[in-house]
């Protein structure tokens, strides 16, 4: 029997195999990534623990993977002594260390990879990961993803000044990094989160100028609901930020009006906290190609489960925010736990018993209407010329226009009376389409600022129930990293060799006239097929 | 013509990517009743995900191509971001001279080619580095934005009363005496006079029931995007075994490389996933252009396109069912779409192209094909 036949610039055979490999990856060492990655090596399993920080300045300066907000102090700039604090904000991480765990701080993974639907000539399932000089590929059996949630921006007149911020980019520089260069904060919303942000802040000394909420009752639970009251902490109910105006170095003070109308609050501050809400950081998963779906309970998109914690794809786990917000720290732990259990024991290996604990999420709210509401609330507040995104300078207005870009100048007769409604009456709206017409959400952000605003935005204008929204999809590298960085400068024999511009077939480009005479066999044998134009 | 009923149209285009919505807008400038059909949105799969290109001295309809992409934001009455001239730089001997072997290629079309040395390349490629050996400039081809141009083609068919149903997938072909008479949908059946089949990886499996083999392998191939640079003069630089090109925006788009063969179910890609194929890119890009080398790479995407067995496009009208005009660009659709529509407006009203021989475009050149050729050539899914 013969060997059978394999073009020789199709990809099969040209991914070399990966630098390294690991049992079980865990990406993220926060609560739940950590509390999985210490008891997959408690149970004698090879462990790669995977988290970006500390990240660097230009990282932080995109606003990725949190929003900072340009609120950093100069000590981000100097990495080995970020990298000092994040290990003393992070005790669990010694832990890790004396454990064997091979740990891997300020490494991001910017992609992963599975043979799948449309992709089958992989070496095996990977991890692509980076530091600030190289990326490399790490080879695993199990994946857990434990990247947390990221912040929700909803933008109002002003916002896209420095100063602004979430609620989760606060927190890391007021903790992990120890490195918050505001001093007097107004905090938009008013659930848990923005609660135990104006909690934090007081306890590291900083003033909190206002609590703002649209709805007209405070959001958050009981218990830090009183503490807050307790704090002196005052609730501005039914109220929304109007403005917020500053100077070189960013906000200075916003205004806040009444939502049923009435004079403005003017309050001094030099940051304003987005605290609405989070976003579970899906864009890995998406990658990974594990299947999503929106659910109002749990935050926005989240993986779709098979088992407790097991996503559509059987390698890959998953545990604490990126899962499902409104885990408790403890019950995130616990979640960690659980995804070690699961993946230790589809990989046969015998797991310690967890202890039982309540994972369970105390009655979900619906997040999203709770952003929607704050949606509405805020695009009554400024016109059509208020930002949407931030990167690509997309309007309120030109986003619900449909509107080209400002580098293409003014539009054409036609183009000017095409806009959301137009496009709406072929087909549902989809946010991926808008964005290639728009640009809204092309930036280098790689939307983490815009992606839920333009699609609480267009559902807002065009009436629709945000489900019927497909997600914006994410694509490798899910963090922005530099061409230098990214490249695979040690690249595989078998891949330079077979590498040709398209498909290297010399008969697609033998000139029309030319088939069929000797000019095409000379062709093909000087050129081969690097004949693409 | 009979079809012009809600239910049907004079004709039906099956697939709204850019070769099927040219088509149809080329039909509407003619007055016809035209109804293009599509599995999803318009311009959603290889249409919208390629390299832009503009430039296909191979083709037949590189004359036509040449003369209408100035004139198409115009035409069309939406932008499609064109923009003339390519700069290929070379840098290795190699490369150098396959470009400069392509540049007499080109002349003997009749179109202006400059050969550039190493100074003369990288003046001209801000972005070029030390290492740029030479290159090529090409005065004619181009590039333009995929996504923009696919909308135009569809708003402005729409704006001359074609119609379009998105989410639409045709599920067969019903054919009545020698010709196809309607196309069935789950969104209903529509009627036509006459058919033009565009319909990319799945054209074949469509086509098939009615006894026509049109042999196809569908492959994944990837592209990778910058954030944006400041602008080149001119953005339609490439080399370095890659095509694409630096955007209106400034972002630098480029994609090459292994490509992946595989199956398409008669509903199109299912996924349509990157790989670490991202990092091989990457890294050509850079030497590409060293001096955007720290450039942030955004973004990195995958489209699915269809190859024929010599890599040429079909482009006929059948004998049976007559009324039935199949187009497949075999992966190098976008550039030649403007060309494409005007050919296959004049096959379905005239039954002959008005302005080129399409006569190696036929689709009985792969009549003695023998049934396992995707297996011969290694054209098939990894296994």
């Amino acid at each position: 029997m013969t060997e059978p036949v394999r073009d020789p610039h199709a990809i099969d055979g040209k991914f070399p195999a990966p630098e390294s490999m690991a049992q079980i990856v865990v990406i993220g060492a926060g609560p739940a990534g950590l509390a999985a990655a210490l008891d997959c090596a408690r149970a004698g399993a090879q462990v790669l623990l995977v988290d970006e920080n500390p990240v660097s300045a230009s990282l932080m300066a995109d606003d990725a993977p949190l929003y900072f907000g340009q609120r950093m102090t100069g000590a981000v700039q100097t990495k080995a002594r970020m990298i000092e604090q994040v290990f003393a904000a992070n005790p669990g991480l010694e832990e890790a260390f004396e454990l064997g765990i091979d740990v891997a701080l300020g490494a991001y993974a910017w992609g992963g990879f599975l043979n799948g639907e449309g992709v089958r000539a992989l070496p095996g399932p990977v991890v692509g990961l980076a530091d600030e000089d190289h990326s490399w590929m790490v080879g695993f059996e199990r994946l857990i993803v434990a990247s947390g949630a990221r912040d929700l921006a909803l933008g109002f007149p002003g916002w896209d000044q420095p100063g602004v911020m979430g609620a989760n980019g606060l927190h890391a520089l007021l903790t992990t990094y120890d490195a918050f260069a505001g001093r007097r904060i107004v905090i938009l919303g008013s659930g848990d989160l923005a609660l135990s942000t104006a909690l934090l802040a007081l306890a590291r000394g900083l003033e909190v100028g206002a609590i703002v909420e649209t709805r007209d009752a405070p959001q958050g639970s009981a218990d830090l609901t009183a503490q807050a009251a307790a704090a002196g902490l005052e609730i501005l109910t039914g109220h929304v930020i109007a403005r917020a105006e500053g100077g070189i170095n960013g906000v200075e003070r916003v205004w806040l009006a009444p939502v049923a109308g009435g004079a403005d609050r003017v309050i001094d501050c030099d940051t304003v906290c987005l605290a609405i809400g989070l976003v579970p950081a899906i864009e890995l998963l998406d990658v990974l190609g594990a299947k999503l779906a929106l659910d109002r309970g749990r935050g926005g998109h989240v993986p779709v489960l098979t088992e407790e914690v097991r996503t559509s794809r059987p390698e890959v786990f998953v545990a604490g925010d990126v899962a499902g917000l409104g885990l408790s720290v403890d019950a995130a732990k616990a979640q960690g736990r659980m995804a070690a259990r699961a993946a230790l024991e589809s990989l046969g290996i015998a797991a310690t018993p967890a202890t039982p604990s309540n994972t369970t999420v105390p009655a979900p709210a619906d997040a999203l209407a709770y952003q929607t509401d704050w949606v509405r609330a805020l695009l009554r507040q400024g016109d059509g010329s208020v930002i949407v995104c931030q990167c690509e300078e997309v309007t309120r207005e030109a986003l619900l226009a449909v509107r080209q870009p400002a580098y293409l100048g003014p539009p054409s007769n036609s183009m000017g009376v095409r806009d959301l409604r137009s496009l709406a009456i072929d087909g549902p709206i989809n946010q991926d389409q808008i964005k290639r017409l728009t640009r809204a959400c092309m930036g280098v952000c790689q939307a983490r600022r815009c992606r839920e605003q333009v699609a609480l935005t267009l559902a807002v204008a065009a009436d629709v129930p945000v489900e019927t929204i497909p997600l914006a999809g994410y694509r490798a590298p899910v963090r922005p990293l530099p061409l230098k960085v990214l490249a695979a400068w040690d690249e595989a024999a078998a891949m330079s060799s077979g590498w040709d511009v398209w498909f290297g077939i010399p008969t697609q480009w033998t000139p029309y006239a030319d088939i069929g005479t000797d000019r095409e066999g000379r062709h093909a044998e000087i050129l081969g097929g690097d004949m693409h134009l | 013509m009979t079809g012009s009923s809600k239910n049907g149209a004079s004709v039906v285009v099956v697939g709204g990517g850019v070769t099927g919505l040219s088509a149809a807008w080329w039909l509407a400038r003619s007055g016809v009743d035209v109804l293009v059909l599509d599995k999803g949105v318009v311009g959603w799969e290889a249409s919208g995900r390629n390299g832009g290109g503009a430039s296909h001295y191979q083709s037949p309809l590189f004359h036509e191509e040449q003369r209408l992409w100035p004139q198409m934001d115009e035409l069309l009455g939406y932008s499609t971001e064109y923009r003339r001239e390519r700069l290929i730089v070379a840098i290795t001997p190699t490369q150098l001279r396959h470009y400069q072997y392509m540049a007499d290629m080109h002349g003997e079309l009749g179109y202006r080619v400059d050969k550039l040395d190493a100074c003369q390349i990288r003046e001209a490629v801000p972005l070029a580095g030390e290492n740029a050996l030479g290159g090529i400039h090409v005065f004619f081809g181009g590039h333009a934005n995929p996504q923009r141009t696919v909308q135009a083609y569809a708003w402005a068919l729409q704006d001359l009363g074609g119609r379009i149903l998105q989410h639409a997938p045709a599920t067969r072909l019903v054919s009545e005496g020698g010709k196809v008479r309607a196309v069935e949908t789950p969104r209903g059946t529509f009627s036509c006079d006459a058919l033009v089949v565009a319909a990319g990886p799945q054209s074949g499996q469509l086509l098939e029931p009615l006894g026509v083999r049109l042999p196809l392998a569908p492959a994944r191939a990837e592209m990778i995007v910058t954030e944006p640079a400041p602008l080149m003069a001119v953005g339609g630089v490439d080399g370095n075994g890659l095509y694409g090109r630096q955007t209106l925006r400034g972002n630098l788009a480029y994609g090459g490389g292994p490509h992946e063969w595989m199956d398409v179910g008669p509903t199109g890609p299912v996924a349509r996933p990157s790989t670490p194929l991202l990092r091989n890119l990457a890294k050509r890009v850079a030497e590409l252009l060293p001096k955007a080398a720290h450039l942030r790479v955004i973004r990195s995407w995958a489209g699915v396109v269809e190859n024929t067995p010599d890599g040429r496009p079909v482009i006929d009208r059948l004998t049976s069912p007559e009324n039935v005009t199949v187009a497949t660009m075999s992966g190098v659709g976008f550039g030649l779409s403007p060309a494409t529509g005007h050919a296959i407006r004049d096959l379905v009203l005239d039954g002959v192209c008005s302005f080129a021989d399409l006569a190696k475009l036929s689709l009985a050149r792969f009549a003695d094909l023998p049934q396992n050729w995707r297996d011969a050539r290694g054209w098939t899914p990894a296994s």
